[in-house]
């Protein structure tokens, strides 16, 4: 257990080094800022669509890491020499997932204070932005990790990541825009629902994406 | 003699070709095995498969006790100053900071303790990789080609380290291209397997 602590906190160290911690937190609010250049400063419209909009942005902000996740560790070694000391794949990926959801996460809920200000966002759509993010996040976080393992060994991983990731993540963009809707009272519990499925899943898929890296 | 490392009419298939079937051969306290061979003999899969990261196609292997291994990667984080990159699987061992201070110590590298990894040499690298293997405590050592870039004196330190480290009842697996100077080496021709 002291070993997965260590490795948690080395892969927190990792995304937040060298101002990674920022990445996501400046696309996110890039993107809602570009939003209304868009648009129009329309305030009715912005206020409609910017829910949506964010979940998008959301989406494409946990991407951004997919190249860092695992390919660095496959090349330098530190997957193998995991293996070695006994560790299970599927173990290795559940930390990575939960240092990646931690890693952009956290940053992103901050980010989406700032970013509902841009698209005049009113406090109970911020209130439920942010608690569809929550039960999303542990979610777009294991997908993120799996399509890393998947792809660790392609050249231009990162966009086919990308690919495989966005039509999986759809159901979550579905239930998770939908519990902006105020008749859409049960999306969020989809949205809990499809993202429980995803988050148990996703350490099992990872292991064995890790694992065929070493075959 | 107690066997830390069995493996049983082992054989090993990469992509299509077969680089060895039927091959046994056990480690025991204090034993050390050179593999040899020309390029492409099979020695690093041999070392991969002792190491449990390839499956063998046929045959078993047998681990005992706690394993460490070299290979070409360093798997340092790069970015770090080599002591914190050390410390880091001192952690994921379980074992205390002055393992790693004495590791380092065996392999001269107490004064590049501050300097991150990326602006290590190659040789300066696999000393901190076999610094990381010693700081391991693991009884048995798979070594593939850990003197490579090495220069004379980093490599009389390596094959000190490799005798200590029998001495104090360790197993060791080295595949290279030569003996080190060990003079009490069991060696394993791969290049007569295939």
């Amino acid at each position: 257990m002291t070993a997965l602590i260590a490795l948690f906190w080395r892969d927190l160290r990792r995304a937040w080094g060298s101002g990674a911690l920022w990445l996501p937190v400046v696309f996110f609010l890039l993107v809602a800022t570009a939003f209304p250049f868009a648009v129009g400063p329309d305030a009715p419209l912005l206020a409609r669509t910017g829910g949506g909009m964010m979940w998008v942005a959301a989406l494409l902000a946990a991407l951004l890491p997919i190249d860092r996740l695992v390919r660095p560790d496959r090349e330098a070694g530190v997957l193998d020499q995991l293996a070695v000391r006994g560790f299970a794949d599927e173990a290795v990926a559940a930390v990575k997932i939960a240092a990646h959801a931690v890693g952009f996460g956290l940053p992103l809920l901050v980010a989406l204070l700032p970013a509902a200000a841009l698209l005049a966002q009113d406090a109970t759509r911020v209130h439920t932005l942010a608690t569809g993010l929550a039960l999303a996040i542990p979610a777009l976080a294991s997908l993120a990790v799996l399509s890393a393992a998947l792809t660790a060994n392609l050249k231009g991983g990162s966009a086919i990541g990308g690919l495989l990731v966005l039509p999986l993540a759809v159901p979550m963009l579905i239930f998770g825009a939908g519990m902006l809707d105020p008749s859409g009272r049960g999306a969020m519990k989809l949205l809990g629902a499809a993202s429980l499925l995803l988050t148990v899943i996703g350490p099992f898929a990872a292991g064995a994406a890790l694992r065929g890296l070493r075959e | 003699m107690t066997e830390l490392l069995r493996l049983d009419g082992v054989a090993c298939i990469r992509g299509d070709r077969l680089l060895f079937e039927g091959l046994s051969l056990a480690l025991g306290r204090g034993e050390a095995l050179w593999l040899r061979g020309p390029n492409g003999a099979g020695k690093s899969s041999l070392i991969r498969l002792a190491a449990g990261l390839l499956r063998p196609a046929a045959g078993t292997v047998t681990r005992r006790e706690r394993i460490a291994l070299i290979d070409e990667a360093a798997a340092l984080d790069p970015e770090l100053p080599l002591r914190k990159a050390l410390d880091f699987w001192a952690r994921v061992d379980t074992v205390d900071g002055p393992a790693v201070t004495s590791a380092m110590d065996d392999m001269a590298l107490a004064s590049l303790a501050e300097v991150p990894v990326s602006m290590l040499s190659t040789g300066q690298r696999k000393r901190a990789a076999m610094a990381r293997v010693i700081a391991s405590s693991a009884p048995i050592w798979l070594l593939d080609e850990p003197a490579n870039g090495m220069d004379d004196a980093a490599q009389a330190r390596l094959v000190a380290a490799i005798a200590k480290h029998r001495a104090n009842g360790g197993a060791v697996l080295l595949a290279s291209h030569f003996t080190l100077g060990i003079s009490d080496l069991a060696e394993l021709d791969m290049g007569a397997l295939a």
